[in-house]
């Protein structure tokens, strides 16, 4: 023994190693318990459960495929819709915004990730949805619905609940993170490169196009995945909005459901030990695996950012 | 050769001032267009705060009395509040965060201070954020496996299980950041005055790093009092007053939840006035972590 002090390192040490190791530990157990949970469904329907869109309590038939399609489907949207919101965003506050309002405009934008997800759904469906319905939906209904080949995605009853309010309201949830990640890896842009752009007589946005984007490139990307994950397993705000329905419907206006949905209203509803609570548990470790696929891309296209 | 080389033979544009100059006014045009659409979405995004902001404040503030505070859930009809709600949420987030703090902030302390750049300190960083973006509603499946199914039924500790499991990866992070940003000549300091590294960590870098881990705490906090997902299988909500654990507990999101999904006005009303106490007590604690962590600098 050196010094007093080492039984008390070995114990310090192996604390944070345990701790370490609990989290490790936690996350398998999380993916061990939902696969278990989940396996009696697997097995009685087999690798069909993945694209049946039966969801039959009484016959006691289950499959994932709606609330699957759901979940990719309302996500991807979100992503196309918040991208280009979360560009602009994170553009303004790097290059346009004058020094002194760049952190109240931040923070506001920060503040709308700390919005609880159930406000969202509430907000949503009382006010949002009721406005698109009674304003912008039947108009884009009657123009754009009759288009050839894209019209047959906009038609439909004008309920302003559905896949589309699903997605544009998840947007809104993850535009903040994606402007987050986006506006922090601009700014690590090296002064010098965009200078020079800008002593060549580059207008702003030429930089931004030219030197910026190019520069931060992966992590961008990467700032666009995590908003992905996010928005595949949020629930409330989802469960209030996509109007709930176990079909796949051509139209965007149509109802459906997602995975986070379908389980937040049927788990109530399943008794223990029923096949009903394994498929809602297997449609859980579904989720799981796209999250984590998802997420874990995200980090990697991230890593550069992450050493910095 | 190279002497007959004249101005119309040489590659590139023409010097031709009235294509440069419109050229000119096409890319100032381009530039001028995607500014103002930058800015647009930045007001777009304000807009739609404002807007969640605006809404909240009218519906709650018309649904807020005195009895909210007073009184626990009821029949739809009768005198109810939110007080039920209220106590168990606070119940809920405060052990939730006493249990998952000392976890993250252990695990945080690890990854900065002995697993820098090792291999093992990069699968546990990596764990811990994808931990961290995880859906929370499979959290509170996991719990309902754990806690619920083996012990009989649902529970406040349950509950609280699940939101500590989503404290941890928030505290992690931030106590890790924070510890990274501690020079090491100051760790060298300290040893070099003989101290042992554990008092080296918990009695300097701690406290240096103070204000930072407080900020990630109180993230931590927001982020679980409005967590509804992971509670609707595990504490499940109560409509009479209990603050026994062991039973199922009422917390303000699922009472939220349930009342603004219910077609009496009176309930959708308890749902606003619950939606704004929830959202000023989340932004409020956001506002606060951020003057925290800006009045050490």
């Amino acid at each position: 023994m050196r010094r007093g002090g080492s039984l008390g390192d070995t114990i310090f040490e192996w604390a944070c190693r345990g701790a370490g190791v609990f989290v490790l530990l936690l996350l398998g157990a999380i993916i061990v318990e939902l696969f278990i949970a989940g396996l009696p469904a697997f097995q009685a329907f087999g690798l069909g459960f993945l694209i049946s869109t039966d969801w039959d309590p009484v016959q006691e038939v289950f499959g994932a495929g709606v609330s699957v399609y759901g979940t990719v489907v309302t996500a991807v949207l979100a992503i196309v819709l918040a991208v280009p919101l979360a560009f602009g965003v994170a553009f303004y506050l790097t290059e346009l915004a004058p020094a002194w309002l760049r952190r109240p405009v931040g923070t506001a934008v920060e503040l709308l990730a700390a919005v609880p997800s159930i406000i969202y759904g509430m907000w949503g469906f009382f006010v949002i949805a009721p406005a698109f319905a009674a304003n912008l939906q039947p108009w884009i209904i009657d123009n754009i619905g009759e288009l050839p080949l894209i019209g047959i995605f906009f038609q439909g009853a004008p309920f302003g609940t559905g896949i589309f309010m699903a997605a544009f309201i998840l947007a809104i949830m993850i535009l903040p993170f994606i402007a987050a990640t986006m506006r922090d890896v601009f700014e690590q842009v090296p002064p010098v490169y965009k200078e020079s752009a800008y002593g060549l007589g580059a207008t702003t946005w030429e930089v931004m196009k030219g030197v910026v984007i190019p520069y931060t490139r992966s992590s961008v990307v990467g700032g666009i995945m995590l908003g992905l994950g996010r928005a595949l397993g949020e629930t409330m705000a989802v469960t209030f909005v996509i109007g709930n329905a176990n079909r796949i419907s051509a139209s965007l206006f149509g109802p459906g459901n997602t995975i986070a949905s379908l389980v937040a209203l049927e788990f109530g509803e399943s008794e223990t030990g029923s096949l009903k609570l394994a498929s809602l548990l297997a449609l859980g470790f579904i989720l799981f695996v796209l999250s984590f696929v998802v997420l874990a891309a995200s980090r990697y296209m991230l890593r550069s950012r992450l050493k910095a | 050769m190279s002497l007959s080389l004249t101005a119309g033979m040489v590659p590139g544009p023409r010097k031709d001032p009235a294509v440069a100059a419109a050229l000119g006014r096409r890319r100032k045009r381009a530039d001028r267009i995607i500014r103002s659409l930058c800015v647009a979405a930045t007001l777009v995004a304000l807009g739609f705060l404002a807007s969640i902001l605006f809404t909240l404040t009218i519906r709650g503030f018309e649904a807020m009395s005195p009895r909210v505070f007073t009184h626990i859930t009821a029949a739809p009809g009768s005198e109810g509040g939110l007080l039920n709600a209220i106590v168990g949420s606070i119940i809920q987030a405060a052990l939730g965060t006493a249990i998952g703090t000392p976890v993250g902030m252990l695990v945080g302390t690890y990854l900065a201070e002995y697993a820098r750049g090792s291999k093992f300190g990069n699968l546990v960083r990596f764990v811990s954020d994808i931990l961290l973006s995880a859906p929370s509603i499979l959290i509170g499946l996991f719990v309902y496996q754990i806690l619920v199914l083996p012990f009989g039924g649902f529970s406040g500790w349950a509950g609280v299980a699940a939101l500590a499991i989503i404290v941890i990866p928030v505290v992690v992070r931030t106590t890790e950041d924070m510890l990274n940003l501690i020079p090491n000549t100051l760790r060298e300091a300290v040893i070099g005055l003989g101290a042992p590294k554990w008092k080296m960590i918990v009695l300097i870098c701690w406290r240096s790093a103070m204000s930072g881990i407080i900020t990630g705490i109180l993230l931590a906090v927001a982020r679980v009092a409005g967590e509804t997902a992971p509670l609707l299988f595990t504490s499940l909500g109560n409509n009479a007053w209990s603050i026994d654990l062991t039973k199922p507990m009422a917390s303000l999101p699922i009472a939220i939840y349930s009342f603004a999904g219910s077609p009496f006005e009176d309930w959708i009303a308890l749902a606003w006035a619950g939606a704004l106490l929830i959202t000023l007590g989340v932004l409020g604690l956001n506002v606060l972590a951020r003057a925290v962590l800006s009045g050490r600098k």
